[in-house]
């Protein structure tokens, strides 16, 4: 085979694979989501218990995306879980907004439910969110039920 | 009785010990030598057609009918919990993280690798590196680097065109057979499925796998007794030892990438 057909050979095959990866990188991962972190302001929430909560979930507001949980450390003088959420600036919220741990379905994934209040002012990077409501621990609440009914008898 | 018997264990054990010794020379060598692919880009270029585009079509093949019956197989399981959205997710992440790059690489040991040595190992016993030598051509300079590298090369690219087609295998059976919304199958892939945990941890893997796979081919083919016995045991080993070593180093590196 001549050298020239080697060459374009060679070369459709180095196209088709940085094509797959393109493809890939696009369409399959969420190498998408990671650019454009410039139009984001971040916001804190403290929870008692984030229960099944992981980087990367989502945020939610009225069942619309709005951005995603970028980190969760524990506060180690409040004893609670610090959650920072990145927000999308096309999105805001009052600064009296709730956040609330749920799940998607009864075994979904878990996502982070914010609840817009009704105060003039709106959140701006680093701004906190004060009110919030735990992750619902499955076992807890059977426990709970549990322990209720053994009372009833 | 029992010194004959300690002195062949003692053999056999020095015999490994010389093979590993002469593999990491060899290694060496063929990376030192690797520069000249610099001055030569046409040799790297020939071998990047034999060792890459002739694997193609069997990444191609395989990796269409894997994403397929992985599509198949994830049905029946998830069907059970209302879950079958989920069916690309399955598919997408065991060929990302595992299939993709082990395949990939069992594939090109099976195909590219025994050919590499068989042909190594044939210049040998004809004594076609000797005579290079002796015309003061280094036969690791112009034989064994351009293919180290053609295959260091190939084994990403081809994992990249793996993984695609499957997840494209994966597609077709899903949204054609299974009756799945195409939106759904691409958005929930999207949700979950990380750039960097899955994709960039699964060609890393392809990169380590190549590099092995290769390096094992080419020095069986310029390691080999040069008999048409020692040839054809070459490239058995070439085989065997390429395949058992992508299977049980995938086992570290995701023991090292994905464990809690």
């Amino acid at each position: 085979m001549s050298t020239r057909n080697i060459e374009i050979m060679v070369g459709g095959f180095v196209v088709l694979a940085i094509l797959s990866m393109v493809m890939l990188s696009l369409k399959v991962s969420n190498l998408a989501s990671y650019g454009g972190d410039d139009d984001v302001y971040q916001i804190q929430a403290q929870f008692e218990n984030i229960g099944g909560l992981k980087e990367r979930s989502p945020v939610n507001a009225g069942g619309v995306r709005v951005g995603k949980v970028a980190d969760i450390s524990y506060n180690n003088e409040q004893f609670t879980a610090v959650v920072t959420m990145q927000i999308e600036a096309a999105y805001r919220f009052p600064v009296d907004t709730s956040a609330s741990i749920l799940t998607a379905g009864l075994l979904g994934e878990q996502y982070v439910g914010l609840d817009p209040g009704g105060d003039e002012e709106y959140l701006s990077q680093g701004g906190e969110l004060e009110l919030t409501q735990s992750a619902l621990i499955l076992e807890q609440v059977i426990g709970q039920f549990l322990f209720s009914k053994a009372q009833e008898e | 009785m029992i010194a004959g018997w300690l002195q062949g264990i003692g053999h056999w054990v020095f015999n490994r010990f010389s093979r590993v010794g002469r593999g990491s020379l060899f290694l060496l060598q063929c990376l030192l030598s690797l520069s000249y692919m610099v001055k030569r880009p046409l040799l790297l270029v020939r071998q990047l057609y034999y060792v890459g585009v002739q694997t193609l079509l069997i990444i191609l093949v395989a990796g269409l009918f894997v994403g397929m019956v992985l599509a198949l197989q994830a049905y029946i399981v998830l069907v059970d919990f209302g879950a079958e959205e989920s069916i690309s997710l399955m598919v997408s992440l065991s060929i990302l993280r595992e299939l993709g790059p082990v395949f990939t690489g069992l594939l090109f040991a099976g195909r590219a690798g025994s050919a590499l040595t068989a042909e190594i190992g044939l210049m040998k016993s004809t004594e076609q590196l000797s005579g290079m030598e002796m015309m003061a051509v280094n036969p690791m300079k112009y034989i064994i680097a351009p293919r180290f590298l053609a295959g260091f090369i190939s084994v990403p690219l081809l994992t990249a065109i793996f993984m695609a087609v499957a997840i494209f295998g994966g597609f077709v059976v899903a949204t054609e057979m299974l009756g799945l919304y195409e939106g759904v199958y691409w958005s929930q892939m999207q949700a979950k499925v990380d750039f960097y945990e899955d994709l960039m941890n699964g060609m890393i893997k392809s990169l380590v796998f190549g590099f092995v796979v290769v390096w094992i081919a080419v020095f069986e083919g310029y390691d080999c007794v040069p008999t048409s016995e020692g040839l054809g045991q070459a490239t058995t080993r070439t085989v065997v030892h390429g395949s058992l070593a992508v299977l049980g180093l995938d086992f570290i590196l995701t023991a090292l990438m994905f464990s809690v």
